[in-house]
């Protein structure tokens, strides 16, 4: 079931070649994208569709259907727009990185073909600000698909006129959120919209927009040039496809690998890791969709299928598929303690739960990490993570309520004894 | 954060700043920038622009740049905005440095996936060498700030120094770095791991390996 | 019109409206922050929280969600109360608990509502966040660490001051709300935003520390700084009006009010004449009523009577006073007491017939010599919204910052005869179009003009009059309504050279031109008049006496009394019954209620409130022309402009800081 090198999407994903335009045709992008245009908006979203591919950002909704969504003909003159989120920020992802500044015309590509679909005017690539290098890469690639015919009026010679532009971002994870996102675009502080409107209706300058995932716009091209059927013969049901996993943390060889959707963990971590640092005993917990998943402990998800559904079954999700495994050495609260610290940090400060539970959280769990507390506020906390989930406008406030709930959920022992511990040192102390 | 705030106002930023402009490469490559919003929607230009005149401050004055508040005052002329609102993205967004940095902004990734890989230890090599968080070294060298992820995971741990990253860090790695920085040479950027290219397994490629020595077109197999 | 269910019971509600109104209509109270009907919706204190099916298993910020068809929400369910008690707690955890010491302490909706909705205690054992204080000008107090980050302010001046200044910097927990520099907020609606606060972040700095709300009488009242007849609330405490608070009233100021109205208070208790004064020898001395009554009645002037009325007077002042006049053979009235002269034969002519709620309809607008924003603050907010919808406003006169597009054609007013081709296609292309005069064009007599261009571009028509007026006295159309307007205005009574003049407060009349009259002031404060008096009678400011007032939009509203006036000064009608006696002439009214009768009888709109019907527009003058250049517009200094905001300690540190840049020392604390 393990992928083999021909059926990989992303062939110059370690950058052994150059990124160029020359080098990027040599591989097969750019060949012929007249043609995939040709087919008509409505059997490009078709085959999307039919692939079976879910995006790639986290959330994982249906990439065609998310295309179908925009408006076939625009009724009062607006333009539509596709916005591709390259703001990769999220704790553990470092996939669409790779694919900037390695295999950046399979994103330009992709741009034109999904730009094209949706019937967008323009699209806008938001890059994170810290990926500098990879946004020089990434102008100098649309410069060259300019240069060349591809982008632009008349782009690959058919018809349509299509324009590609790179925006910067600037130090915020929460311009990954679609509508903070687009905020940042029009050049305002990133906080997320109150959502309906949806972008689909108004987005982007009021416009209908589509916001999607690095990847999943990156994939477009080949899974038109080799067919639905072709992407949809890898995974499980509902968890079609090829996929970019990063493995980080405590393996013997961290990386990021495209593989077959609903891989085993275990194979994942065998064939391209080297196993997990000290051995599968020394396995003590992982996250495997990134940080806002809630964290698995090791001998839940040895033999799970990496997919949607089967992190699901375990309490846990897909995310981005960036895994990120601790072995026992770990001081496990302060490992999600310091995500705590990273969502405190990047809460934008628009809605109260968040503002003010993300920081209250992060407190009580360096607390907890050092055990200056009471059993109580053990419980005390998931009430607090609880009243922030599902309470706040965009999803940070779930993802920064969710790996403290996974770890009371499967550490409170841990964390006990902890108090426990100082409780008992503070008592010799007096004594 | 907390402590993050706007350099103040006062006759000497006045007198050193008050004059901001362009040069005439910047003026370009602004005029450039806005024409990739559509009509009417400069104000999208805001995050590039303060981005191109922190770097136009940084060449002035030898450092990663920042933003005094007259050059904010420059952009949000330049842009047709209200300066409050100016001041709001330059304040919300981090890599805007509102106080000035030194030579080298030393950036360390925090989070949890470089704290797996030992990112205490790059910390600690870089305060052995001097420095403190949150403040510059007297020598105007190094400014030192623990950051959250940058995206480097696969080769953590990892700091940003300026523009360029320096990833699979060790302390000796770290302070080999900083030594060669402070001593004028620019050093192999990028993982420091010996055999690694980039995120591949490390010594072991488990697939593509045939990129290795081509540029191998699969499209024959498929 | 969809209909909802809320709580099980079904309702139908209006198509557009949120699930928050829809909760409203069926009665149910729905917690709210930074919802506030007339500000965009932000949906980020998350109290409004209700459960709502269809829809995701969590609860809903009603405030933004719409109401649709078949909807069941919820307000009383299990979730929804914990929803709040979480959010309620989140919004306390940094907020300080030191209600005995703030000012909004009694009508603080963070209060009020973690009562009704906060669980009992505090679960939060971590330290609070504290924020620096941001000065942001001399009426605005801010204690910041209390604020709860609802950005009502930051709204409030982008969308209806049109003055983007206010701003949240930074993010997270450590978002701050803030000027630009702690710049003082400039413009002349800046204190709205305490009103708005939601807590005791922004609070008013001169009433700090000031008085409890429980301890306050509220009185329902008409602001007089300006001719909009805004709604206010005194509240008193004693004998002294302590604040003054804007009341809603969606027609005339919506729930605004401007910072010169709001703030002339503490000069209701400053430089009052609470006594009698008589001149000997040239210098004023105090004296009793009976020897004020005895100096008048030596006047002796018969018929030889002038009545000039000042901005801030009422209605029953102005009636009482023509009636002594009349009693005495007199018919010399004037209340515009500048020396403007238009022709006031037909009150239509001189009305704002748009109405202030009406003109956010105008599609085109031509606004010539008027300084809105220092002559009737809150016109200009409706002036923003028609603009926000597609109005297109043109300018003749000096230029000046309206806060939204408009084409400034230059200040000369020849231009009115040769209209640029933008202006004459906008006119024809608007379905309603409204033209706006001020002072300054009155003053330089082009209505007329006014009235041809309201000729030329049909501004009346079907269910629309295009044609305003716009005025700055508090008294000017109920002093037209009652006849204060001579041909030739105030040069007249001049002309006539009247043994005695009357002065109703008259404070901005140029008394050097009457040099051979006696005159005798009524009026409250001792300001201009009051130096050329020859007799002062001490009388009641507007806070001190019932009154009708009739707005530039020839509103009819009613003032009540808050207080007593001051030492022995008398409310004005019963010191002019009393002259009547004097002089030894009857007026036929011996109380209030009789005088405010009589009124009626005479000038039957006064006594109804509301709209004034005034008739169609008269045709223009045949000879109408307009020329002369407009210098500049009547108001030098917006927070100076009647005797009241110039005794007032708070409005002459506006004025020195806002309008003359003087910097003042922040008083260490």
């Amino acid at each position: 079931m393990s992928l083999q090198d021909k059926d990989r999407i992303f062939t110059n994903v370690y950058g052994y070649q150059p990124w160029n335009l020359k080098a990027a045709q040599a591989r097969g992008d750019w060949d012929n994208t007249k043609a995939l245009l040709e087919r008509g908006q409505d059997a490009i979203i078709q085959e999307v569709k039919d692939s079976g591919l879910r995006g790639r950002g986290g959330a994982g909704f249906p990439t065609g259907m998310k295309w179908s969504f925009m408006p076939k003909e625009s009724k009062d003159g607006r333009p539509s727009f596709l916005v591709i989120n390259a703001d990769e920020s999220e704790p553990g992802s470092c996939k669409d990185r790779e694919i900037i500044r390695h295999d950046p015309h399979k994103l330009l590509e992709g741009a034109l073909v999904a730009g094209f679909a949706m019937r967008a005017r323009a699209a806008y690539i938001y890059i994170r600000g810290e990926y500098i290098r990879e946004a020089e890469t990434l102008f100098a690639a649309r410069d060259e698909a300019y240069a060349a015919g591809l982008l632009g009026k008349n782009a690959c010679g058919s018809g349509y006129d299509f324009d590609v532009f790179v925006h910067r971002g600037a130090g915020a994870y929460i311009c990954g959120e679609e509508t903070a996102m687009i905020e940042s675009l029009e050049g305002k502080k990133g906080q997320p919209r109150l959502k309906p409107p949806f972008p689909a209706g108004a987005g982007l300058y009021g416009c209908p927009t589509t916001v999607n995932n690095v990847e999943s716009i990156a994939v477009a091209p080949t899974i038109l040039r080799r067919g639905a059927s072709w992407f949809s013969s890898f995974g499980n049901e509902n968890n079609r496809g090829t996929k970019l996993f990063q493995i980080s943390g405590h393996v013997n060889r961290p990386c990021v690998v495209e593989e077959a959707m609903s891989i085993s963990f275990e194979e994942l971590i065998e064939k391209h890791c080297g196993g997990i640092r000290g051995g599968w005993d020394n396995l003590l917990a992982v996250i495997p969709g990134g940080s806002s998943v809630p964290l698995v402990p090791g001998e839940q998800i040895r033999h799970a299928a990496m997919d949607f559904d089967g992190l699901k079954a375990l309490g846990s999700g897909l995310g981005t598929a960036a895994v990120i495994v601790m072995d026992k050495s770990t001081d496990i609260v302060r490992a999600i303690s310091r995500l705590s610290y990273f969502y405190k940090h990047e809460s934008c400060g628009q809605c109260t739960p968040c503002r003010e539970g993300t920081g209250w959280m992060w407190r009580v769990m360096e607390r907890l990490r050092t055990g200056d507390a009471d059993l109580a506020e053990i419980d005390m906390l998931q009430e607090v993570t609880k009243q922030v989930e599902g309470h706040t406008i965009c999803a940070l406030g779930d993802a920064a309520a969710w790996p403290i709930q996974g770890l009371i959920r499967h550490f409170r022992p841990e964390i006990e004894r902890r108090i426990a511990e100082r409780a008992g040192d503070v008592r010799e102390a007096a004594e | 954060m907390a402590d993050r705030h706007p350099e103040p106002d006062s006759p000497e930023l006045r007198a050193r700043w008050g004059n901001f402009a362009w040069t005439e490469a910047n003026a370009a490559k602004a005029k450039e920038i806005i024409t990739r919003y559509p009509e009417g929607r400069q104000r999208s230009a805001v995050m590039p622009l303060l981005d191109l005149a922190q770097r136009q401050v940084g060449a002035e004055t030898r450092t990663q740049g920042w933003l005094p508040l007259p050059v904010m005052e420059y952009v949000a002329a330049q842009l047709d905005m209200p300066i409050i609102r100016v001041l709001e993205v330059a304040t919300f967004y981090t890599m805007y440095n509102i106080q000035p940095v030194g030579r080298f902004h030393v950036q360390v990734c925090g989070t949890t996936p470089c704290m797996l890989r030992g990112s205490d230890d790059i910390m600690a090599a870089c305060k052995a060498k001097g420095m403190k968080k949150g403040h510059t070294t007297p020598d105007g060298l190094f400014t030192l700030t623990e950051v959250e992820c940058m995206g480097n995971c696969a080769s953590a741990p990892m700091v940003q120094i300026n523009d360029d990253n320096y990833e699979d860090l060790t302390a000796e790695r770290v302070t080999h770095i900083l030594d060669e920085l402070a001593a004028g040479r620019q050093p192999k950027t990028g993982t420091q791991e010996p055999g690694r290219h980039t995120v591949e397994p490390a010594g072991a490629l488990s697939n593509l390996t045939a990129m290795v020595s081509e540029n191998h077109d699969y499209r024959g197999e498929w | 019109m969809p209909k909802v269910k809320v709580d099980g019971v079904e309702l139908e509600v209006p198509q557009g409206a949120t699930v928050l109104q829809a909760c409203e209509l069926a009665g149910k109270e729905i917690p709210r922050f930074c919802y506030h009907e007339r500000l965009s919706i932000a949906g980020n204190c998350r109290m409004c929280l209700v459960e709502v099916k269809p829809g995701p298993p969590k609860p809903q910020a009603s405030c933004a969600l719409p109401a649709t068809e078949g909807q069941e929400i919820r307000t009383d369910s299990e979730m929804v109360k914990k929803a709040r008690e979480g959010v309620m707690e989140f919004l306390l955890i940094n907020h300080p608990l030191d209600c005995p010491i703030c000012d909004q302490g009694g009508e603080c909706d963070l209060q009020d509502q973690s009562v009704a909705y906060g669980r009992g205690a505090s679960r939060y054992h971590e330290h609070k966040r504290a924020v620096t204080e941001k000065y942001m000008g001399p009426l605005i107090k801010t204690i910041m660490t209390r604020c709860i980050h609802c950005t009502r302010c930051v709204r409030f001046s982008e969308e209806i001051a049109g003055v983007d200044e206010i701003g949240a910097l930074y993010r997270g927990e450590n978002m701050q709300i803030s000027t630009y520099l702690e710049k003082a907020a400039e413009h002349e609606l800046s204190a709205n935003v305490i009103d708005l606060c939601p807590v005791g972040a922004l609070t008013s700095r001169p009433y700090a520390f000031e008085a409890r709300p429980w301890e306050l009488k509220k009185t329902l009242a008409i602001d007089v700084s300006d001719a909009l007849g805004s709604n206010i609330r005194l509240d008193s405490r004693g004998r002294e009006v302590l604040r003054i608070l804007p009341r809603v009233n969606d027609d005339v100021n919506e729930e605004w009010l401007s910072d010169r109205g709001r703030y002339m208070v503490d000069g209701l208790t400053r430089r009052r004449l609470d006594k009698p004064w008589l001149r000997r020898d040239g210098k004023l001395v105090a004296a009793t009523w009976a020897e004020a009554f005895d100096a008048v009645a030596k006047i002796n002037p018969g018929s030889s009577v002038a009545v000039i009325a000042g901005d801030l007077v009422d209605c029953e002042t102005m009636f009482a006073a023509k009636k002594l006049a009349g009693a005495l053979g007199s018919t010399l009235l004037e209340g515009r007491q500048t020396g403007l002269a238009y022709d006031a034969s037909n009150l239509a002519a001189v009305n704002f017939n748009s109405t202030l709620a009406g003109i956010e309809d105008a599609d085109a607008v031509l606004i010539v010599g008027s300084m809105i924003r220092d002559e009737a603050p809150l016109l200009n907010t409706r002036l923003r919204k028609a603009v926000k919808k597609g109005a297109k406003v043109f300018i003749v006169g000096p230029e000046w910052d309206p806060t939204y597009a408009a084409t400034f054609l230059g200040d000369d007013l020849s231009i009115l005869g040769n209209l640029p081709q933008a202006l004459v296609d906008a006119f024809e292309g608007a379905s309603k179009p409204a033209v706006i005069l001020g002072g300054a064009a009155l003053g330089k007599g082009a209505l007329g003009a006014g009235l041809a261009f309201a000729e030329r571009f049909k501004l009346v028509r079907d269910g629309w009059n295009g044609f305003n007026v716009v005025h700055m006295a508090a008294s000017r159309m109920g002093g037209l309504m009652l006849g204060y307007a001579q041909d030739g205005g105030i040069a007249d009574l001049v002309a006539a050279k009247p043994k005695m003049v009357i002065s109703l407060g008259a404070d901005e009349v140029d008394f050097t031109k009457f040099a051979g009259s006696m005159i005798v002031h009524i009026g409250h404060h001792g300001d201009k008049a009051a130096h050329a008096a020859d007799v002062i009678l001490p009388a009641a400011a507007f806070s001190e006496k019932d009154g009708t007032y009739v707005n530039t939009e020839g509103r009819v509203q009613y003032s009540e009394k808050a207080v007593f006036a001051p030492g022995e000064a008398r409310e004005d009608w019963t010191i002019l019954r009393a002259l009547a006696d004097a002089l030894g002439v009857t007026v036929g009214f011996d109380s209030f209620d009789q005088l405010r009768a009589a009124m009626v009888a005479e000038v039957p709109a006064l006594g109804t409130e509301g709209l004034a019907d005034y008739g169609a527009l008269p045709a223009a003058p045949s000879d109408a022309k307009a020329e002369g250049v407009i210098a500049g517009y009547p108001i030098k200094d917006r927070y100076l402009t009647n005797a009241i905001g110039r005794a007032s300690p708070t409005l002459q540190r506006c004025s020195a800081e806002l309008v003359h840049g003087e910097t003042f020392a922040e008083a260490a604390e």
